[in-house]
């Protein structure tokens, strides 16, 4: 019993709650943070405008061309154990053996044939926030043509990259056994994504969840994409608004010319080069009372499930198609931002 | 059929007997007992209303009409009738409605099918039937019997047969066996020759041919189909099919990306389906919501390919050694000197290799494995800890069924899993950091219903931490639960508390025996800790101290409430931690003025022990001399010493509102008591009357009228003998401890 009746000391100072975690353990400090995140408002009130990125100039475009205008499904990834750069292409092989085995399991059809795909890993040099973000890279299944005459470059089948932009401040460090890249998009069939995830689950210890975006997050991209500055529209800028009633629900769109939407966006925005709270709300706010008095309907009653610009376009169900080009890795910083509060 | 046999999910209450006392039911329901050729109104009815809210007297009146619509195609034709066409059309617009809706019952489809084939009725009508041949559960297996045994007869034409055939592909999930079924394999295999016929026949043995089934002379038959008819999918699945049960009977190479082998056959019932397959889902417990979140939008594509929420055991033998270049993978696989979890099967195994075990490749898995768990526990390996920190986290928030709308069908799998997440913490006896995290998201949206006894035991394990900083995150949220709730939730709340507290309690005395005494800032930490645990109990007593008044002083939570301060008030002794908390007054009087025996005696004992603890902690002081930041206060001491004197005044010295209790002497006339100052002793407290009064019966059986107050003197310290003999054993204790005297010195 003598072992905590200590000599005098300050007992006020014991009070405080950062004492309680001198010599904390990674685990502690990450509980920290959660707490901080669940007891404050998640997002910060004010983010850049997209700006174009100088990293982005090295990445090669014929790879950025994969990227845009497809759509791809969004996930939030959590780090993955003992990942290496250096052994893409072994995981090629690994990834490839993991598929046939998949698709010909349980399957009566397919028996005995050869499949004839190819895994491809490879980086995406280039694309990240800062230099202390991880390498992004890209997985690609192609089918190889069984004619060697025909086009030897095979047909894509599913197309599925990990990046991590500006990540870095926001994630809480982790040990060197891990990789960080929160953000995982996937374009091809679902059925595809399940067996690859599936194996990254198995091999690096890692664990996918799909990434919905809501309407809160879907005003930000709305305000911060219009605020971007374009040589040339491709696209109205195009909101859509969903009404649940029965048995149907009622969609709502409202299209308006990307010049006006730009000029709606100037006359409200203040702060140069930076995108507020205050600013997001005044900005849906006009969208909606212009709405309403044109056809008495209170916008701000329903949901908003999809935005579409001529910078990208996001669904709420966590989809999303990027058009432009130049902005493309501060459109991935804000769903990095997104799947990086998925997961911690 | 008889009008007794009915299998509908009519409401058993709406069932009248034919005749007189159908005045239960509506009139709508009545008229057509009366009158059976005129249910016109009945059928129109079912068509104006196509999906909704029946009344049950319509279920009813539906149901009659079914019946007689039945009866009527089970009979035939009548060829004399006039309105032959009306009365058919009534009735089969019956029979449509009811199955579209409800589905029905096996002995309906039975008639049904045995009239659509037997060519009783054209072929426009016998179309009609079978289209709408829906079961509410299942089909039996006879019904498809009887019904294949009319195709041999010949009396239906070419299109009923195509239909039927989809038909049966269509429900073959729903058919309740296929033994006999597969039986006439051989028929179904003749019925390839015809052209129409072929490719639902095809689809059909598609899903019925079993290994035996492939022989050499029907692979020679298909081929030559092919070779007639070309290389037509459907042919080409059967053959995949043929090849894959027996590969040696087929050489002829099949071309191998072709997805759709059969044109969907079952297009015409796709929506029957549906509500088949919900219906033998069992009733939805949650019924669809019109909802803001973002979630409902999304197809829930949780489960990729596992079977179980918990990965499987499989150790991570190509992770790590085949990053190196230079290994190949059977190298990996044949390397010494790491043990493979698969061998892993005992716990001296598990110390001997514990040093070169090799992890799983997930370690989400290692939640089922026991051993595992015990080395999860003991290792610091920091990667370790966060892989199984990430997995846990992310899947309690895929897996919390009130994240997601529409997802209380995964209620029974969520709860498992918390199950399994509990009993592994309850193993370790040692709380998950992701699980309080997770109950930091999802306590907020908690509806205190769903999961509850899971829920609350998650929040009794929750790692040690500071209580002011947990407060706004945790129990903050669960007080508004807390007070809006039933008296059962509060008890239970109140026990998960007891729990945390006792874990926690747990945690600090192994705690402080491990770390180093000297010089180290576990000083303060200590002083910390302590004073978070005494947060935490002054919370709880003024969540105990509330929820009395809200429940009226109920004994029920009171003794939950007893319960938790039994803890509390051995802290010192039992845990060897410097923590004396008393109770409230609200709960030391409520319990003291119980009308429960039990309440009263549980009190004494926990005085008897807080009386122990504190005066262990004033013998330490005492030896101690020098004055430690952990010496209680003098007011703790102040108030043990005011509660026990209004407990002594009150059951011993009958001076109940002098010290303790203090009541004007005014208002205590006014209440016109006269003898109110032995009133809440021993004997005549409300709560001990009873056995007083028990006590003198056994004394003096024969005594008519009993006179309480004549226990005084001996005959005290005989009562007193005779409550301890009851069981009161708090009572005896409490009295033994802090009353010197045998009996009370007035009454000597």
């Amino acid at each position: 019993m003598d072992s905590y009746n200590a000599p005098e000391s300050t007992p006020s100072a014991s009070s405080r709650p950062e004492d309680y975690f001198i010599g904390a353990t990674p685990l502690q400090k990450r509980l920290e943070s959660v707490r901080k995140q669940s007891s404050f408002i998640p997002t910060p009130p004010r983010r850049k405008i997209p700006q174009c990125s100088q990293l982005q100039e090295d990445v090669d475009p014929q790879k950025v061309a994969l990227l845009l205008h497809k759509q791809w499904t969004l996930y939030s990834l959590t780090p993955l154990y003992k990942f290496s750069y250096s052994n893409l292409k072994e995981y090629s092989r690994l990834l490839n053996a993991f598929i046939v085995a998949e698709k010909q399991k349980g399957l009566a059809v397919e028996v005995g044939e050869d499949f004839n795909i190819k895994v491809i890993f490879s980086t995406l040099l280039g694309m990240k926030g800062t230099q202390r973000d991880p390498e992004a890279f890209l997985v690609q299944i192609v089918s190889k043509s069984q004619l060697p005459s025909e086009n030897r470059e095979g047909k894509v089948l599913w197309t599925g990259w990990f990046c991590c932009i500006f990540g870095d401040s926001l994630l809480e460090t982790v040990s060197e056994d891990f990789t960080s890249l929160p953000l995982f998009l996937a374009n091809g069939a679902e059925s595809n994504t399940a067996i690859i995830g599936t194996w990254f689950q198995k091999t690096f210890d890692c664990y996918f969840s799909p990434l919905a975006i809501n309407a809160f997050n879907l005003s930000w991209m709305a305000a911060m994409w219009t605020a971007c500055k374009m040589d040339h529209y491709v696209a109205t800028t195009e909101f859509l608004w969903s009404v649940p009633c029965s048995p149907q629900s009622l969609d709502i769109s409202f299209a308006i010319h990307p010049e006006d939407a730009k000029a709606l966006w100037d006359s409200v925005h203040k702060t140069p080069g930076e995108v507020t709270q205050e600013e997001v709300d005044l900005f849906m706010d006009c969208l909606y009372s212009h709405f309403h008095r044109h056809f008495k309907i209170h916008l701000s009653a329903t949901r908003l499930v999809r935005v579409s610009t001529s910078v990208a376009s996001a669904h709420t169900d966590g989809k999303i198609k990027i058009l432009c080009h130049k902005y493309l890795i501060g459109v991935l910083a804000y769903l990095t931002e997104l799947a990086i509060f998925q997961i911690e | 059929m008889s009008p007794q046999k009915r299998f509908k999910n009519v409401q058993a209450q709406n069932r009248t007997s034919q005749g007189s006392s159908s005045f239960q039911t509506t009139l709508s329901a009545w008229k057509v007992k009366q009158d059976p050729s005129n249910s016109k109104n009945i059928s129109k009815h079912g068509q104006n209303n196509p999906v909704g809210d029946y009344e049950h007297a319509d279920d009813q009146a539906e149901e009659d009409a079914l019946q007689m619509a039945v009866g009527y195609f089970e009979k035939g034709p009548i060829k004399a009738s006039q309105n032959k066409d009306k009365t058919l059309e009534k009735h089969l617009k019956t029979v449509e409605n009811v199955a579209w809706k409800n589905g029905l019952a096996s002995e309906e489809i039975d008639i049904l099918l045995n009239i659509a084939l037997s060519g009783k009725f054209g072929n426009a009508v016998n179309t009609r039937i079978l289209k709408c041949i829906i079961p509410a559960t299942v089909i039996s297996e006879d019904s498809v019997v009887k019904a294949v045994s009319w195709l041999c007869v010949g009396k239906c034409s070419g299109s009923t047969k195509v239909l039927f055939y989809r038909w049966l592909v269509a429900m073959f999930d729903f058919i309740d066996r296929k033994e006999q079924i597969n039986l006439l394999y051989g028929f179904f295999f003749a019925s390839l020759q015809d052209d129409a016929l072929c490719p639902y026949v095809c689809h059909l043995l598609y899903l019925l041919t079993k290994k035996e089934n492939v022989k050499p002379f029907r692979v020679r038959k298909l081929l030559d189909l092919q070779a007639k008819m070309g290389m037509q999918p459907h042919l080409q699945a059967l053959l995949s099919l043929y090849k894959f049960f027996a590969p040696a009977l087929i050489s002829v190479s099949l071309p191998v990306r072709k997805k759709i082998y059969f044109k969907n056959s079952e297009n015409l019932w796709k929506t029957a389906l549906l509500a088949v397959k919900q219906r033998n889902r069992g009733p939805s417990p949650e019924p669809l919501k019109l909802m803001l979140g973002p979630a409902n939008v999304r197809p829930l594509k949780r489960k990729w390919n596992s079977l179980s929420v918990i990965p499987v055991l499989n150790s991570s033998s190509y992770t790590k050694e085949c990053g190196k270049k230079e290994m190949s993978l059977s190298d990996c696989l044949n390397r010494s000197g790491s043990f493979p979890l698969e061998q892993l099967q005992s716990f001296p195994q598990l110390l001997q290799n514990i040093h070169c075990l090799e992890l799983p490749s997930q370690m989400g898995s290692v939640l089922n494995n026991s051993l595992l768990l015990h080395y999860i526990n003991c290792v610091r390996d920091e990667p370790v800890l966060l892989r199984f920190y990430y997995w846990l986290s992310q899947t309690l928030q895929e897996e919390c069924i009130w994240y997601k709308v529409n997802n209380y069908e995964h209620g029974k799998e969520f709860t498992n899993f918390l199950d399994t997440i509990i009993r592994a913490e309850c193993f370790l006896q040692e709380g998950f950091y992701s699980c309080e995290a997770f109950l930091y998201k999802s306590l907020p949206l908690w509806d205190g219903l769903c999961c509850r006894s899971q829920f609350l035991q998650l929040v009794s394990w929750i790692p040690f931490s500071s209580f002011s900083e947990v407060k706004p995150l945790l129990f903050d949220h669960l007080a508004q639960l807390f007070f809006t709730s039933t008296i059962y939730f509060k008890c239970s709340v109140l026990q998960s508390l007891k729990e945390l507290l006792q874990n926690w309690l747990l945690w600090l005395s192994m705690d402080i025996h491990m770390k180093p005494v000297t010089n180290s800032p576990l000083e303060t930490t200590l002083g910390g800790s302590m004073n978070s645990v005494s947060k935490l109990i002054h919370y709880v007593g003024w969540l105990s101290t509330t929820a009395m008044r809200l429940e009226s002083n109920s004994t029920f939570l009171l003794h939950f409430i007893l319960d938790f301060y039994e803890k509390v008030c051995d802290i010192y002794i039992n845990y060897n931690l410097p923590l004396v908390v008393l109770f409230p007054p609200g709960i030391f009087y409520s319990a003291l003025l119980s009308l429960d025996t039990s309440i009263l005696n549980q009190l004494c004992f926990i005085m008897h022990r807080y009386r122990k603890n504190l005066t262990a902690a004033k013998k330490n002081e005492l030896v101690q001399k020098t004055k430690s930041e952990f010496n209680f206060s003098s007011k703790t001491y102040q108030e043990f010493n005011h509660y026990l004197t209004s407990m002594v005044g009150c059951l011993w010295t009958s001076k109940p509102f002098g010290k303790g209790i203090y009541v004007d002497p005014e208002i205590l006339e006014k209440t016109g008591v006269a003898e109110y100052k032995n009133s809440l002793n021993v004997v005549h407290h409300p709560s001990f009357l009873s056995y007083a009064v028990s006590f003198l019966l056994q004394e003096s059986p024969e005594e008519r009228t009993v006179n309480v107050s004549s226990i005084r003197g001996k005959k005290w310290s005989w009562y007193l003998d005779y409550l301890f003999s009851q069981g009161l054993q708090g009572l005896k204790l409490f009295i033994r401890s802090s009353v010197h005297h045998p009996f009370p010195e007035q009454r000597a």
